[in-house]
């Protein structure tokens, strides 16, 4: 069954030198439980469609579709993460972590325990009570992760969420991140402009270039799970990784 | 132990230029109505409370600064509020609030004894008017600061504006509200000694102005001494709970660092 529907979807921005046409066209299908990497240099427009799909902005043409019913504005059955960690200082990580159910009145009594399990499976426990300047930037956006889930969202949307970590961290973000989409199964749409995370995460990776930005390719990546960081160096591996740079170079890009 | 030989330094350097004041004093025989001794500072002083001419004068004092601050910071919070959340309220009224900022409040001091008579109400106004400006314009920049990704989060929750404000807004401008509340406390305590100047009938700045009428130099000296600390405490107070408020502020954290070093 499909969870998500993106039909005909166009994006125009007006600026001051005309119109700047950010999708075009944009057209794909996500299933219950698939893992997505949308993938694309900067300015492809991979931002611009995360807040479409996050409802934060509305789409110039065409729709979105989550179980069947479009999305015209901010839903409660969506959860984000964004590039930085986006916690609140003043709230400690429980606290943070409970944000949307603050927000979306569930009761922070039925979901303490989800709160508390939800931490663990993250690997935060005893790290409730403490507040973000106190934890590693892999650290806060692991509670970004953990407060994105906590109201059971039929979607997770991650906009480059490891972007912003150092290398080392960002590998073991996405050993991490494997083995929580293993555990829970979430739908996830997860954007990146690291082809060898795409590839590595992703059941499906989408090709995006800009101007305007569209999808120009769907690889279906069969590597089977749960894969191991050393997954990259196996030849089953490079292929992919090779046939979707093949396809900006054609398009004359460097290299994302 | 560098922490004690700090405190005795500092406790050495205080005697001793006290003691070279009055050395200075005695030996160039200044007499007291120009630069009275530290001597007869201290008497002046002991006198006063003593006789409770000072406890007197200083509740007053207390009383008008404490009310004014609390009567114009409120405002300003509000009317910051206000500005900052509504368009409308900031185009018709903002060119206004920014003429009336420019103007030095304590000019109107004259005017408000006019309007509100002697009495306290009219120092407490002219008390709450020189506090009122940094709460409005801190509330103001503070409640518009809400950093982006944080406001696309709220809207992604599908938070009311309601929401926006209580669980985002409001905290993100404590840091701004608080420094606000430290200018407006010290503005107070000068907007209640000017208040006093102009007409008033008790108070410290009202017991200065009487003292330099009788030529009572050193008075005047011991009521300065007065001031400063109660400026000091009075900003102490609000540094006291801008601890427990901004706990989460890296700014604050790093101030307390350097109050340490400082120590």
């Amino acid at each position: 069954m499909e969870v998500i529907a993106v039909k005909e979807l166009s994006k125009r921005y007006s600026s001051r030198d005309g119109s700047v046409h950010a999708l075009q066209e944009i057209n794909f299908k996500v299933s219950e439980g698939e893992f997505i990497a949308v993938v694309g240099p900067s300015g492809c427009g991979k931002s611009t469609l995360l807040k479409i799909l996050a409802g934060i902005l509305p789409p110039s043409n065409g729709e979105v579709r989550l179980r069947g019913t479009s999305i015209t504005g901010p839903r409660r059955d969506i959860g984000v993460v964004f590039q930085s960690p986006v916690l609140f200082p003043w709230r400690s990580v429980l606290d943070n972590v409970l944000l949307p159910v603050d927000v979306q009145r569930l009761g922070r009594d039925g979901h303490l325990k989800v709160a508390m399990d939800l931490l663990s499976l993250v690997g935060l426990d005893g790290f409730e009570r403490r507040y973000p300047w106190e934890l590693s930037g892999g650290m806060q956006q692991r509670v970004a992760i953990t407060r994105a889930l906590i109201h059971d969202p039929a979607i997770l949307l991650m906009d480059e969420p490891f972007g912003a970590l150092d290398a080392m961290t960002r590998e073991q973000m996405n050993l991490e991140l494997q083995r929580i989409w293993l555990e829970r199964r979430k739908t996830v749409i997860f954007i990146t402009h690291s082809i060898s995370e795409a590839v590595f995460l992703a059941d499906r990776v989408l090709v995006m270039t800009p101007r305007p930005g569209c999808i120009m390719d769907d690889v279906q990546v069969k590597i089977p799970r749960p894969r191991a960081l050393e997954a990259m160096n196996f030849p089953e591996f490079a292929p992919y990784v090779h046939s979707i740079r093949g396809r900006f170079n054609a398009k004359g890009m460097i290299d994302a | 132990m560098k922490g004690f030989w700090n405190v005795a330094l500092t406790i050495l350097l205080f005697c001793s230029s006290i003691l070279a004041w009055e050395l200075i004093v005695r030996a160039f025989e200044i007499p007291t109505f120009i630069f009275p001794a530290p001597s007869k500072v201290a008497m002046a002083l002991w006198r006063g409370f003593a006789s409770g001419l000072y406890q007197k004068h200083l509740y007053y004092t207390l009383l008008e600064t404490v009310l004014g601050f609390l009567l114009g910071s409120a405002l300003g919070f509000f009317l910051g509020t206000a500005v900052a959340l509504n368009r409308y309220v900031e185009y018709f009224f903002y060119p206004y609030i920014v003429m009336f900022q420019s103007l030095p409040k304590v000019a109107l001091a004259p005017l408000i004894v006019v309007w509100f008579g002697l009495g306290l109400k009219s120092q407490v106004i002219n008390t709450a008017l020189v506090a009122f400006f940094p709460l409005l314009v801190n509330t103001m920049v503070g409640l518009r600061s809400a950093d982006e990704d944080r406001m696309n989060l709220m809207r992604s929750l599908a938070a009311s504006e309601n929401q926006i404000f209580w669980m985002l807004r409001l905290p993100n401008a404590l840091p701004f509200v608080m420094a606000g509340l430290d200018v407006a406390m010290i503005f107070a305590l000068i907007g209640a000694i000017v208040a006093e100047f102009v007409g008033a009938r008790a108070g410290l700045g009202m017991l200065i102005q009487s003292m330099n009428f009788n030529m009572d130099v050193s008075g005047q000296f011991s009521v300065l001494l007065i001031l400063s600390i109660v400026g000091l405490l009075l900003n102490r107070c609000i540094l006291l709970i801008r601890r427990r408020v901004l706990f989460w502020d890296p700014s604050e954290k790093e101030r307390l660092e350097r109050e340490r070093i400082a120590l």
